[in-house]
């Protein structure tokens, strides 16, 4: 297993890696709140844009409902915690099995039925819309008012009801951002791995020389799901509130992709590096528009858009692969 | 409640389907040929929306005369767009077009917030409080027109592709990309010309929708949404399928809205977009790819 995390990573990007997480470790020492809270978002895109892409970038099943498990995770999680006094880490046990249910359900149906392609997309937008009116009208949960969790002044940090100031969300963030990573090398280099990328690349080959398509999707599917589930739970209790229109929305599902398409799918670096581009981007053109004294609702959009389609123009295979050349970090070709 | 209660809700409902339904045209006609899903196709219909309520509020122009007009405008429009942005993306994967559109909704949805604030707007026509009595059965005017119209740009569109020889050659570029090159069409602008027919779909449905609905510049997800659920249960690059997906789901969502509260309709309309699903996964009318 320790021969199989290291497979691949030459000295060059292991020592890159290293100066990145030793600066990240020391990160809240160094920078002021608001940076701190932009760090917090950056990572929380890099988690959750790399389980997205154990599904996409893996298996190459593209999935654009991935608000679904964000979305479950939070509210399983934050209802046992607000309704039961269950502590999120307990919480997380069962919001994990929740999404991977339901990504079985969705996976299922799909693959069983043979759909795929746009059509899956499609149906894994379907499933998301269908959860968020669902729980638009789903009293228990508070329907539209949406579901508070209590907030106090905090004297010390409790990391086990995950209660406490920013530092520790920080910290705790950053910690499964790594795990994560640790995860995807593990997985991309097993057995399943290896299997995954034969159906993204072939499914009709890979099934020709026995590989059961379909349990290697589901299992792709389910894997994904789980994963992102504790980006919910990680999002409820650090911003305390969760409302259906906001959490299974569309835009949450686009949200999460941004990163990994723009850093590279299927990559193990990509999703990370995703997410420093695109939040980077859009915050400095905040301050940027701020400073000019722009101030329409809108504009900042607008320039991120326009960013997002050269970037999509011009580096089709995202900003890692050439970056990793340049810089001779590549990862061996997947 | 009485049955000619639910008997001009359902008609209610038809008739708002066939506006939807042409919407959801353009959508299967731009898949069907240039195999791009189009992710802002509510966007570009925002447009339209906001070009039909901006002559109305100046100028009193009726929307329906504005309606081949507009359509032209979002033609042009999805000519340029396919010719300039999407052409060098159509032999590119699912997401990375997914990704370049999603861009352009995200630039034309802020934009027109930018342009016209986050009011809602709407066209207060002299029939818009009018209705038709056939028997038992009342017909909103606004609606019936509306309706009418998208029958016969519909109807128009078909007649273009079953009887004009560039509507031929754009169905030859849909059967055999290869082949159509082969014989020596330019299919790059067939293309274009394909997406601007289908942008020219959503100018036209979305000028009729200001009939029936406000228009805001945030309205465009949903309506992307609905048409992806219209032609998937109909038949994604099916055109008759568009039309019959637009009336089901239109009915779907006034019945819903009626038996249950509104606000919950849309979630009967994704029912039946995974019921279709997996009892055909490829729409009503729609093929089995090969």
């Amino acid at each position: 297993m320790i021969a199989r995390l290291t497979a691949g990573v030459s000295r060059r990007a292991a020592v890159a890696l290293a100066l990145l997480s030793a600066a990240l470790l020391i990160a809240p020492w160094v920078v002021n709140d608001y940076l701190l809270t932009i760090l917090i978002l950056i990572l929380y895109f890099a988690y959750t844009g790399q389980a997205w892409n154990i599904m996409m970038g893996f298996a190459g099943q593209l999935s654009l409902g991935h608000a679904l498990y964000i979305g479950l995770g939070g509210y399983v999680a934050a209802t046992l915690f607000t309704r039961f006094g269950v502590a999120p880490w307990l919480g997380l046990l069962a919001a994990m099995p929740v999404a991977a249910l339901c990504g079985a359900i969705v996976g299922y149906l799909a693959f069983r039925f043979g759909v795929t392609g746009v059509y899956f997309a499609i149906l894994t937008i379907a499933f998301a819309e269908f959860a968020r009116i669902g729980f638009d009208h789903w009293d228990f949960v508070n329907a539209t008012s949406g579901l508070f969790l209590p907030v106090k002044q905090y004297t010390h940090n409790d990391l086990w009801r995950l209660r406490g100031d920013p530092t520790m969300f920080y910290y705790v963030i950053l910690a499964a951002t790594a795990a994560a990573l640790l995860l995807c090398q593990l997985l991309i280099r097993s057995r399943t791995g290896y299997f995954w990328r034969a159906i993204r690349e072939d499914e009709r080959a890979a099934r020709a020389v026995g590989v059961d398509a379909f349990r290697y999707k589901m299992i792709a599917v389910m894997v994904s799901a789980a994963v992102t589930a504790f980006a919910g739970v990680f999002y409820a209790f650090f911003y305390n509130n969760l409302f259906p229109e906001q959490v299974f929305s569309l835009p949450r599902s686009i949200e999460i992709i941004l990163g990994p398409v723009i850093g590279g799918i299927g990559t193990l670096f990509g999703p990370i590096l995703g997410a420093f581009v695109l939040t980077g981007l859009a915050e400095t053109l905040n301050s940027a528009l701020t400073a000019f004294g722009v101030d329409l609702p809108g504009v900042t959009q607008v320039f991120y858009g326009l960013c997002l389609l050269i970037v999509i123009a011009a580096l089709p295979d995202g900003v890692w692969p050439p970056l990793a050349r340049r810089l001779g970090l590549s990862e061996d070709k997947k | 409640m009485p049955f000619a209660v639910y008997l001009n809700v359902a008609v209610g409902g038809v008739l708002t389907g066939l506006v939807y339904g042409l919407m959801a045209l353009g959508l299967s006609v731009i898949f069907g040929v240039v195999r791009v899903v189009n992710f802002a196709h509510g966007e570009m219909m925002t447009i339209a929306m906001f070009i039909a309520v901006v002559l109305f509020a100046w100028f009193h122009i009726d929307p329906l005369i504005m309606l081949v007009p507009i359509a032209a405008v979002l033609f042009v429009f999805g000519y340029a767009l396919q010719a300039a942005l999407i052409n060098p993306f159509v032999r590119r994967p699912e997401h990375s077009q997914f990704l370049l559109l999603v861009a352009l909704a995200i630039v034309i949805s802020n934009a027109l917030l930018i342009i016209f604030g986050p009011d809602a707007r709407s066209v207060q026509t002299a029939y818009a409080y009018q209705s038709f009595q056939l028997g038992p059965l009342i017909i909103d005017a606004a609606k019936g027109y509306a309706g009418l119209a998208a029958i016969v740009f519909t109807a128009a569109l078909f007649a273009f592709f079953r009887a004009t020889p560039i509507g031929t050659a754009i169905r030859a570029c849909a059967d055999n990309y290869t082949g159509a090159q082969v014989v020596g069409l330019n299919v790059k602008q067939l293309y274009a010309l394909t997406f601007g027919l289908g942008a020219a779909c959503v100018g036209a449905a979305g000028t009729m929708l200001t009939l029936i609905v406000d228009t805001t510049p945030m309205v465009g997800p949903s309506y992307t949404l609905l048409a992806f659920v219209i032609v998937i249960t109909g038949g994604l690059g099916s055109m008759p399928g568009a039309l019959i997906g637009g009336v089901l789901i239109g009915l779907t969502e006034a019945l819903a809205g009626l038996l249950f509260t509104p606000s919950a309709k849309s979630m009967f309309a994704f029912a039946i977009l995974v019921l279709v699903l997996l009892l055909r996964p490829y729409g009503i009318l729609g093929r089995r790819p090969s």
